[in-house]
Order: structure tokens, then C-alpha cells, then sequence
């Protein structure tokens, strides 16, 4: 806490006045115990108002504690019997005090054991966040490498329209030149059957000459469904065809997904 | 100071604690129930009967619920209140021109050596209109800060800081 704030927040004049709620009363109790300069302040309000206060009395008052202690001493008789009954109650009060104790010594038992359970559980959860934050930060720099290559003005990109065999697919090829590298994006192409395999093709039109640049064996791990592969090439086009596992020589044509021309 | 010793004898129904204990706030709740009552004569009876509050409820008191002095204050604020309620007071209260503890420190000459008369006249000269106010409604009244912000239009933000200054002064004049 920072003491000098809280002082200068004025609420010690406010304890002294005692304009304060009790729960603020206690608030102010709680830090009094901690911090001396909040007690040395305290003090320093009371003695100013002490004097403000007694400024304002008529005259010096001394005369006036002969009629307080007359009328104490003939009220003092019948306080006597009114202690007798009190010490009973003190006894009680004792015994309901140190039951109250041990059902408090319990219950503080109890919560601490909650809570160095609680603690052990909050560690695994770290662990598992912790593992999750590696996870996403390994997403995070794959896909700020596929944005930078995006944004690269050099590179190609080839859209490839879907075939007859589905005609919901779709992919398109970024085509970085000077690297000989393309990106292929299947994102719009739907699962390979078990068995089956996407093979991307680069191809010369006249006449047709297929190259396959490869497989994309990983298509279900890949969340980005952005593949990388090399291509030396110089396509004219390019498709996508669904191949037996392993890939083929040559494409499949009635299993071409999708194909899309070079506009250069 | 808490005057801690004093409070366990006077709980101990110890009577020379009770006078220690007038010597040292007789003048405060003098003033508190004055300012109030602005009659010597009632002013003098609530006197007595705070003092007699204190010695058959000394075990009320307990420090954790606040200072001794706030106690006190406490009880010659509701005594003097009590007071304005009675007869004796709403037929000396008609020709009354003073309005606060302000009124009747200037018009005052005569201190108890126990105050440091300059300083409080000083003060009193410099003190600013809306201290005197806040001053009067939330110590010598008891005012909450809710009412106090209320009865002068002021918002309840600044009731707290703004006394906090206006004491600030009053430690600064009189060198606590």
C-alpha cells in the first residue's frame, strides 16, 4: 500500500471526526497496525482538533467535576449487583469464545488444505497453457511466413478451378520464379479417402507434358493447408489430381481436381 | 495520544482515571456541545452528563472500533443533539445570532492556557469560507460526508480532500 497516498487521501481526519462507516473503522484499524507514520499522523489530527475544539469552549471547566463525581458516587451502590451476574455471563462468553476458536482452527485447516490443492491443480494448468503458448507460437510463425510470402509482389498467383469430379474444389498456386518454389493452398479441396493422395502437377501445354512436383502426404496434419514444394519449371499451367499413395508417373485425369493456366 | 492506562482504570471504575480523563477532553466536549447549544448554562449540564456516559459506559469502548477521543466525541455530539430537543433549549435558542464555532472564536478573548490562542485566532482569520463550513458540519456536528456534501451543494468527491486541506492548515498554523 502506499501509505503516503492513503494518508494524503484524507480519510484519517474522517476516522478521527468518526464520519466513517464501521467497516471503513475497521479498514483504517487494520492499516493504523501496520503503519506507524499512519499513527503518527492520526495523532497529529487529534492533538490540532483538541485544540481547535477546546478553543471553542466558554471558560476553564474544572468546577464542574465536583457535580460528575457527586453524582457518580451516589449512582456507584446499585452498580454492584448488576457485576455479580456479569461474571456469569464472562464465563459463558469465555466458553463460547474458545469453541468458536476450535471450529475456527478447523475451518482454517480445512481451507488450507483446499488450497494446496488448488495450487497443485493450477500447476498442471500452467503446464498445459505453457505447451499450448509453444504450439501457437510455432502457428504464429508459420503463418507469417506464408503472409510475407503473399505479399510479395514477385510471386505469382494462380488460381485453380475446380473439375469435373468435384466441382465445390478449389486451390490456387503461388508461384515464387526467382526461388523455383510454389506454395499450393488446398484449403477448398475436400479430404483424400484413406488410400489417397494429392499429387501436384506442373505442366507445359504444348504439347502436354505433366511434372510432378510431389505429393502432399501430410494434407490431413497440415492445418494451414499450405504446402511448399520446389519447382524448377517453367509451368505453363498447373493441376492437382488424387493419386494411390506414393504418387504416379503420370497424372490421373479422370481424378483431376482441380487446373489452372500461368497468365504471364 | 491514546491514553491507553487511563482507559483499562476507568473501565476498573477507577475515579482519579475519570478526572485525568475530564482534565484532558473536558475542554473538547465543552467545546463540541457549546457550538451546538451555544447556551453556557445547558452547555455546563450536557457537560456533566457526557462525563457520566463515559464513566457507566467505559466498557463500550474498545479501541478497535476507533479512537478514544472519537468516542468521546461521539457521546457530546448526541448529548448536546438530545439537548436541542428539549424545552430549556428551544426557548433560549431564539435570540441565539452566533451560527458556528467561527462566530464565537472571534468574539473570544479569554483561552485556557492548554490552547494556543494566537494560532487558533490566526487560523481562524485565514481560513477560508468553505473550510469553515466543512469544519463545523462534519467534526463539531458529526455531520456523514453524504450530508455534508448536501447541505453545502458540494460533490461528495471533494468533501474528503477538501477537509483534509482545510486541517492540513490548522496542523501548519498551529506547528503539530
Amino acid at each position: 500500500m502506499d501509505i503516503k497516498a492513503y494518508i494524503a487521501s484524507g480519510i484519517l481526519e474522517l476516522y478521527v471526526y468518526g464520519s466513517l462507516s464501521e467497516k471503513e473503522n475497521a479498514e483504517v484499524y487494520l492499516v493504523l497496525q501496520k503503519y506507524p507514520e499512519a499513527i503518527a499522523e492520526v495523532e497529529r489530527i487529534e492533538k490540532s482538533l483538541q485544540q481547535l475544539s477546546g478553543a471553542v469552549a466558554p471558560e476553564d471547566t474544572h468546577d464542574l467535576f465536583s457535580k460528575i463525581e457527586n453524582k457518580i458516587q451516589t449512582d456507584s451502590d446499585p452498580v454492584i449487583p448488576i457485576h455479580r451476574k456479569r461474571t456469569n455471563w464472562t464465563t459463558y462468553i469465555g466458553w463460547a469464545a474458545s469453541i468458536a476458536l476450535l471450529i475456527g482452527l478447523f475451518n482454517q485447516l480445512n481451507k488450507n488444505r483446499v488450497l494446496r490443492e488448488k495450487i497443485v491443480k493450477n500447476q498442471i494448468e500452467q503446464q498445459l497453457l505453457e505447451g499450448k503458448i509453444n504450439v501457437a507460437e510455432e502457428d504464429l510463425n508459420t503463418a507469417k511466413t506464408i503472409l510475407s510470402v503473399l505479399r510479395n509482389k514477385d510471386i505469382l498467383q494462380i488460381p485453380l478451378q475446380a473439375q469435373q469430379v468435384d466441382p465445390n474444389a478449389y486451390a490456387a498456386v503461388y508461384w515464387d520464379k526467382e526461388n523455383e518454389k510454389t506454395y499450393i493452398d488446398v484449403a477448398g479441396l475436400p479430404t483424400p479417402p484413406p488410400g489417397k493422395v494429392y499429387q501436384v502437377w506442373s505442366l507445359k501445354l504444348s504439347p502436354l507434358t505433366p511434372t510432378s512436383l510431389g505429393t502432399l502426404d501430410t494434407f490431413n496434419e497440415n492445418d494451414h493447408k499450405i504446402f511448399s514444394l520446389a519447382n524448377p519449371n517453367d509451368s505453363e499451367a498447373f493441376g492437382i489430381t488424387l493419386e494411390p499413395e506414393g504418387g504416379s508417373d503420370s497424372p490421373t485425369l479422370e481424378m483431376l481436381y482441380t487446373l489452372g493456366t500461368v497468365t504471364s | 495520544m491514546q491514553p491507553t492506562e487511563l482507559i483499562i482504570a476507568l473501565q476498573n471504575k477507577n475515579q482519579a482515571a475519570l478526572k485525568s480523563i475530564y482534565d484532558m477532553y473536558s475542554a473538547n466536549v465543552y467545546g463540541i456541545v457549546f457550538n451546538i447549544l451555544k447556551d453556557e448554562t445547558l452547555s455546563e449540564e450536557v457537560v456533566q452528563d457526557v462525563f457520566i456516559k463515559i464513566w457507566n459506559n467505559s466498557n463500550s469502548y474498545s479501541e478497535k472500533k476507533g479512537r478514544f477521543f472519537t468516542w468521546i466525541l461521539n457521546i457530546a455530539r448526541n448529548a448536546a443533539i438530545d439537548k436541542t430537543r428539549s424545552k430549556n433549549f428551544k426557548n433560549t435558542s431564539q435570540n441565539l445570532t452566533i451560527d458556528y464555532f467561527v462566530d464565537i472564536l472571534e468574539d473570544k478573548t479569554n483561552f485556557s492556557s492548554k490552547i494556543d490562542s494566537i494560532g487558533i485566532k490566526k487560523y481562524i482569520t485565514t481560513l477560508e469560507p468553505l473550510c469553515k463550513k466543512i469544519i463545523d458540519l462534519l467534526f463539531f456536528k458529526g455531520f456523514t460526508q453524504k450530508e455534508t456534501a448536501e447541505e453545502l451543494d458540494i460533490p461528495l468527491g471533494t468533501v474528503k480532500t477538501r477537509n483534509r486541506i482545510c486541517i492540513d492548515k490548522l496542523k501548519q498554523v498551529l506547528e503539530i
